[in-house]
């Protein structure tokens, strides 16, 4: 372990440690789910991210997504590439400024042993948990699905069918042209990669 | 008498029962919807003929926008 990997890791449960820093996980999406995911992910320690968004940095993507005004106009998952090697340059990151389809996910996603599916559109969420699933019927994905508004904390919650975890309330859907909100969604992929290092420590099936 | 079980809920089985039949006797008319029967997924273009058997555990998740 390098110098500044030694520090910041002093004190860390090594155990955890090594299951993490082993481990090579996707998000499919860095919009407000899948940039504060990342970044839960590469704090932790996770040695290996596959990151794929097409989109760019909006001024009104940082009411919620981790993203900084000189970021602007930069391709989202070059922006979020760079943030987490401030952060943790023992995490590498493979970024694909690319829309994830059931023909290339396999060639983007292929490594990873768990999936966090942190897209905005419904139907997109769909193609993604059917191609992954029936691609790698063993391996997790962790998806969200009702993440919209304000409080109503009490309503989040995970469902699980196998391999599949859902995590949010199911009900509030975003509207089109309301985003969704900074606080909410942080939480929603914060449970996500919560669940993500759970499974990985091995603490949870 | 044979049952199912979808979210947690008892519904009567039928002979021949497709996820479909299902999806119908459970008045569910979200408009994207994931579903695993016995914990294996069934793709969206198998729903009319993929059969249900008796005793299924069938999970059907509602996708909703926002991300």
């Amino acid at each position: 372990m390098d110098k500044f990997s030694a520090e910041l890791y002093a004190g860390y449960d090594p155990v955890l440690l090594e299951a993490w820093r082993n481990a090579t996980v996707g998000i499919a999406g860095a919009g407000g789910l899948g940039s504060n995911a990342a970044i839960a992910l590469a704090r932790a320690g996770i040695g290996k991210l596959i990151i794929a968004d097409y989109d760019n940095v909006s001024a009104s993507n940082l009411t919620r997504q981790q993203y900084f005004q000189n970021q602007i106009g930069l391709p989202k998952v070059a922006a979020l590439q760079d943030t987490l090697r401030r952060i943790n340059p023992s995490t590498y990151v493979s970024a694909y400024p690319s829309r994830v389809t059931p023909v290339n996910l396999d060639s983007i996603f292929g490594k990873a042993t768990i999936l966090i599916e942190a897209f905005d559109d419904a139907g997109e969420k769909e193609m993604l948990i059917e191609t992954w699933q029936s691609l790698f019927p063993q391996r997790y994905i962790i998806a969200a699905s009702g993440i919209a508004g304000v409080g109503k904390n009490e309503l989040i919650k995970i469902e699980q069918s196998g391999t599949l975890f859902i995590v949010g309330d199911g009900v509030s859907e975003v509207e089109p042209g309301i985003l969704p909100i900074s606080a909410r969604v942080a939480v929603v992929a914060n449970m996500q990669a919560n669940l993500c290092l759970e499974i990985l420590a091995g603490k949870r099936q | 008498m044979a049952q199912i079980t979808v979210n947690g809920q008892q519904l009567e089985w039928e002979e021949g029962m497709t996820v479909n039949r299902v999806l119908e006797k459970m008045n569910y008319s979200w408009r994207l919807l994931v579903i695993k029967v016995n914990g294996t997924l069934i793709k969206k273009e198998a729903w009319n003929e993929s059969k249900v058997p008796p005793g299924a555990e069938v999970s059907v998740f509602h996708l909703l926008s926002g991300g």
